[in-house]
């Protein structure tokens, strides 16, 4: 118990990170599903088979597998790149590799839970949108996306839950999150078991908390239906 | 690009190919066998039973995958119970401990997916069972858990792909699965973009053919929902 008291402030820091890490790589995927959702549904082909590529090889990957692509051949990219323009030595660092690949990765689920989200609002209300005159683009962010979120809500939901624990793979390309800390706490002390015990608690409470979050969000955005 | 170490490496590969298949194929059954009672247990009305197979669904999908992993890899050791007993044999070897956290991680999942399935099934057809005098364990032998496997199937589907992504852990506690011998290549010869690339590769290939298989089973086994061809 002494032990984890002594280390808990080093994973409470780890779990920081975690976090920082889920949230920013979820803004990273909102905006890459909502491009790819909307690329999917346009009338343009080669926008629709660029995101269908886009989506169907990134589901077929593993997580873990993509990180390391991203990570090691990113630096060796980024350097190349840096050679041909005379740039000094750029530093990919774990955590923005980490970050853009999960965001990267779950900018494909997201785009299909988004593409979900806009096939099921009504077409009567983007109908009436342009009925007022709207240019497609007003159509868009004021009808079309108020009106997809309660739809996208459920999906969106689960797709958060996954990221937050595909989080923990930025452990192997050496950032030091919770699972990491845990390892050195745990080699320190010889009790590895109790730490990844209580990192999977620290999840469990960050799936909890989302869990709150997503409930609340869901009873603002379903305020406008009626339930039988 | 260099095409020539990888061609060089591909017998590795292959090992590694065969190494993921076992491991997954393995975990899916023990995980799939572990899943239907824990799926029963859940679906109990009396809480007090159902409770247990709850929050063992609860926990396993609530956490990484890799903190399982971890926990019986890194972990197990610290219990002198096992670490001075027979047990050691089995939970110093990293191969055991990562079929047994993909089994209760799967179990999970699939126990998670058949629970919500049993519960779906139409009461009119329980109905009829017991109209015709049908006893409890012969209602669930011959029309909920038939009924349960179909309808689970494009779920299950899905469960098989991420299983498979899931597998490519066992790389990181020194298995030689396919992304082991990815980190191999890579290590060898630092060519880090071909290397991972090639195992991607591999790993597309591979869910290619589950969603095909997938694909063929429910054509079989959800004939009786096509619409009818004319």
């Amino acid at each position: 118990m002494s032990e984890i008291i002594q280390y808990f402030p080093m994973i409470l820091s780890g779990m920081l990170l975690t976090v920082s890490v889920a949230l920013l790589s979820v803004l990273i995927a909102i905006v890459l599903g909502m491009l790819g959702a909307v690329a999917k549904l346009s009338k343009s082909k080669i926008a629709a088979a660029i995101a269908g590529i886009y989506t169907t090889i990134i589901r077929g990957i593993p997580d873990l597998v993509m990180m390391t692509i991203i990570f090691f051949g990113g630096q060796i990219m980024v350097n190349n790149i840096g050679a041909k323009f005379g740039w000094d030595y750029i530093d990919v660092s774990p955590f923005t590799a980490g970050v853009l690949t999960i965001g990267f990765i779950f900018g494909a689920y997201m785009t299909e839970s988004f593409r979900g989200g806009i096939l099921a609002v009504s077409h009567g209300e983007i109908e009436a949108g342009y009925a007022f005159g709207m240019k497609p683009a007003q159509v868009f962010f004021r009808i079309t996306l108020p009106a997809m979120v309660r739809h996208a809500l459920p999906s969106f939901g689960n797709n958060w839950l996954v990221l937050t624990k595909t989080t923990a793979l930025v452990s192997v390309i050496g950032l030091q999150d919770m699972v990491y800390k845990a390892g050195l706490a745990g080699g320190a002390t010889r009790k590895p078991f109790t730490f990844f015990c209580l990192v999977a608690f620290l999840f469990l409470i960050i799936t909890g908390v989302s869990d709150v979050g997503f409930r609340w969000l869901n009873k603002k955005y379903t305020v406008g239906v009626r339930k039988a | 690009m260099d095409v020539q170490v990888i061609i060089d490496n591909l017998p590795l590969y292959f090992q590694g190919l065969w190494v993921t298949i076992t491991l997954v194929v393995s975990s899916l059954a023990i995980g799939l066998c572990l899943a239907v009672p824990v799926a029963l247990l859940a679906t109990a009305k009396n809480k007090w039973i159902s409770f247990l197979p709850k929050a063992y669904i609860y926990f396993f999908r609530g956490t990484p995958l890799i903190v399982q992993m971890f926990m019986i890899y890194h972990g197990m050791g610290q219990f002198t119970i096992v670490h001075e007993t027979f047990l050691w044999t089995i939970f110093q070897e990293a191969y055991a401990c990562a079929l047994i956290a993909f089994a209760l991680n799967t179990a999970g999942y699939t126990g998670e997916i058949l629970r919500g399935t049993i519960e779906q099934t139409l009461f009119g057809e329980i109905e009829a069972a017991k109209a015709c005098g049908m006893s409890t364990p012969m209602i669930y032998r011959r029309i909920i858990l038939p009924s349960t496997f179909r309808r689970a199937l494009p779920a299950y589907g899905n469960e098989v792909i991420f299983m498979l992504h899931g597998s490519s852990l066992a790389g990181v506690i020194t298995i030689v699965d396919l992304f082991g011998a990815a980190r191999i290549v890579n290590s060898r010869s630092f060519v880090p973009f071909e290397s991972y690339i090639t195992a991607g590769i591999f790993y597309l290939a591979m869910t290619f053919m589950i969603v095909w298989g997938f694909k063929m089973a429910e054509r079989h086994f959800h004939a009786y929902l096509r619409p009818r061809e004319s």
